[in-house]
């Protein structure tokens, strides 16, 4: 995938208060089409206000957010839909009692004369899974017979029905199994393979490693370095996060060493 | 059946389509085995993992029938089951409203007194004050879809959990009901009027009951057959055309002999006519529009439905209404019925019926699941428990046993049949 020059999404300078607390400052963040960022940091580093502000949740203080170059103000969660921003969130949010047909249109249903067209939606659905190759029982089965991880790839093409630019998922594996998280990452990758932006929001290095490009990492609110995820070691990104180059991590690997070294 | 006979049994079924790879269908998904035996085959599946459908209210209308036709042999008369069909519309619409609110997952225990409040309403404008009756009736629906859009605007704007709300409304409209009426406690119908006629008229022209039936059988064939044809040239797949003839045949054959029964008696009532109206216009909003999808959404998972860009607020407030509404016009059919309204209409167990038909006919009390036709099917295995208890000369506290009983088991039913579909993954 050819990387064109202006980003789809960027982040200049962003800065949000909630009240007394400053949760993010000056931060920046550029994704390309057909780009997978990782998104790390610590709990509280702001990485869910971030994609919040990205997803038009909440409104930014300062700063401003270009899409594909062109200044963009993000008041609502409609607007980021409405340019191209899809966002699936932890908890994923389907309704149970409806099928996978349903619960992929629901909100966008394709309409006929008036009614609700079941078989333009039922097609346009089994097609998107096809082209994921996502394999699910049967796309008339309610979604509460699914499995963790079926449920989420159900999730990620329910974001990918508006024809998006900018996919951010959260915690795509966090519940998932080995298989399963195997199968999400591969989508990850089909998104990417498709021209997709993808901010992936993630505290497992494995998962990072396996599919980004780029890491971007956050600290306390502010940028604490992006990466190539190819030319960063595991550590450089540790010390990113964690912030220093004293702390647990390195004492520890520090201790090891030398314990080896003595031997 | 195994697997791999499901998989034969698919790939036949794909292969005449024009897609030139169909994709293989999943080993893991159960497909119906062709004939009969995949019926009965499905069935079993169905009702062990708790998708019981139709089959209590079946059961249990043909138990009705045994024991009142064994006690009392007019049970089975097409008078007896004609008088049945005339008690029918007035719960039987307010239990349509009632399965609005429970695909919510709420409840609205106010409808009882809304019916009698908007019966009496529309009795005082057009007897008391002299009002052309058709604006009396729409004065009187227009009363309750403002009750149904306060008691919406306090659930959904306010927080006030519907329960409470409804209850609230069940005191206030019965209330409001006492003081329309005022000193005259009874307020007899218009002879000949609108209202008097709702539940008295019969169509005694032999055409209309079996018209009816003939247009109800042929729109359901022409419907199913379009369906089948344009998902077969979707490539999707669809009923086979001797299922829809089967399905279609049975349908005519009920249809028939019920026109037949009321064509020995009085001819077709207009009550069942209204009622069967609202129950397929509902049913075709709660599966065909937007806004049904909409509503089972909401049930179905709050936070989806709002994430998806669902006013929650909105379905809400506008299910309320409708539920007032139906209740408005099931209380002019009640006033009909018994010739006059009064204090005391909509109250007793008028409300725990029409909860009672929506439950036994299979809308769970926990949101997200049922279906229009189940206030039908409902109301007609309550009220004929009603009408045979009557026939016996049964007293009302009896009645009301019963009824509890009765709603007792639905509900126990439906939390169980819930408990089986969680542990077989059907919601």
């Amino acid at each position: 995938m050819v990387q064109s020059d202006t980003p789809v999404l960027a982040l200049h300078d962003v800065s949000k208060r909630f009240g007394a607390v400053q949760v993010l400052t000056g931060v920046h963040l550029e994704v390309h089409a057909g780009q997978v960022v990782a998104l790390v940091g610590d709990n509280g580093a702001g990485k869910s206000t971030l994609v919040k502000t990205i997803a038009g949740v909440y409104t930014i203080d300062e700063g401003s957010i270009e899409w594909e170059g062109r200044k963009v103000t993000l008041n609502r969660p409609q607007d980021a839909t409405a340019l191209g921003v899809a966002t699936v969130y932890q908890d994923l949010a389907l309704c149970d009692n409806l099928d996978v047909v349903a619960n992929l249109f629901l909100g966008r249903e394709l309409m006929r004369g008036g009614r609700l067209d079941e078989v333009a939606m039922e097609k346009k659905a089994q097609e998107l899974l096809d082209t994921l190759s996502i394999r699910i029982p049967s796309v008339r089965i309610p979604v509460a017979a699914l499995s963790g991880g079926q449920r989420q790839v159900v999730a990620i093409a329910r974001a990918l029905i508006g024809d998006p630019k900018i996919v951010i998922l959260d915690e795509p594996t966090a519940a998932l199994g080995v298989e399963q998280t195997a199968q999400v990452l591969d989508l990850v990758e089909r998104l990417r393979d498709r021209g997709l932006g993808v901010i992936l929001i993630s505290h497992n290095m494995a998962d990072v490693r396996a599919v980004a490009d780029q890491v971007a990492v956050l600290r306390l609110g502010r940028n604490n370095g992006v990466f190539k995820i190819a030319e960063t070691s595991h550590e450089t990104i540790i010390s990113a996060i964690t912030g220093a180059t004293d702390n647990a991590v390195t004492r520890r690997q520090a201790r090891v060493a030398e314990a080896e070294g003595t031997k | 059946m195994s697997d791999q006979k499901a998989t034969q049994m698919t790939s036949q079924g794909t292969a005449s389509q024009s897609i030139p790879a169909a994709p293989a269908v999943d080993p893991r998904l159960l497909v119906r085995e062709q004939g009969l035996n995949g019926y009965l085959a499905e069935f079993q599946r169905k009702l062990r993992s708790g998708d019981l459908g139709s089959l209590p209210v079946v059961v249990g209308l043909v138990a009705i029938a045994i024991i009142f036709q064994s006690l009392n042999s007019h049970f089975l008369t097409a008078g007896n089951l004609s008088n049945i069909a005339l008690y029918l519309a007035g719960p039987g619409l307010i239990s349509v409203g009632i399965v609005f609110v429970l695909l919510l997952g709420e409840i609205d225990l106010s409808l009882g007194s809304v019916a009698g409040a908007s019966a009496a309403i529309a009795a005082v404008a057009a007897v008391q004050h002299g009002v052309n009756e058709w604006l009396a009736i729409l004065l009187a629906v227009g009363c309750a879809l403002a009750i149904g859009a306060l008691h919406g605007f306090f659930f959904a704007k306010l927080g006030v959990p519907a329960f409470v709300v409804t209850l609230a409304g069940f005191l206030g409209w019965n209330g409001l009901q006492g003081v329309v009426m005022g000193k005259t406690g009874t307020l007899n119908n218009i002879p000949n009027g609108v209202i008097a006629k709702l539940d008295n008229y019969f169509f005694d022209d032999v055409a209309v009951a079996y018209g009816l039936a003939a247009i109800g059988v042929a729109g359901y064939l022409v419907a199913t057959l379009l369906a089948a044809r344009n998902r077969r040239q979707a490539g999707l797949p669809a009923r086979s055309v001797t299922e829809i003839a089967v399905r279609a045949a049975g349908l005519a054959v009920l249809a028939f002999v019920v026109a037949y029964m009321f064509n020995q008696d009085r001819g077709m009532p207009l009550a069942l006519v209204v009622l069967l109206a609202v129950v397929i216009g509902s049913d075709f909003v709660l599966r065909r529009t937007r806004y049904g999808r909409q509503v089972f959404a909401v049930g179905g998972g709050i936070e989806a439905a709002r994430r998806a860009g669902i006013s929650v607020a909105r379905v809400r407030i506008s299910v309320y209404m409708i539920s007032a509404g139906l209740a408005a016009v099931g209380g002019l059919f009640l006033a009909s019925q018994s010739g006059s309204a009064d204090k005391q209409l909509g109250s007793g167990n008028v409300l725990m019926d029409a909860i009672a038909a929506a439950v036994i006919g299979g809308t769970s009390l926990f949101g997200g699941r049922g279906k229009a036709w189940s206030a039908l099917l409902g109301t007609l295995v309550i009220e004929s428990i009603m009408v045979g208890l009557d026939m016996q000369n049964t007293s009302q506290s009896i009645e009301y046993m019963i009824t509890g009983a009765v709603l007792l088991a639905a509900v126990v039913l439906d939390s169980v049949s819930r408990r089986t579909q969680k542990s077989s993954g059907r919601g």
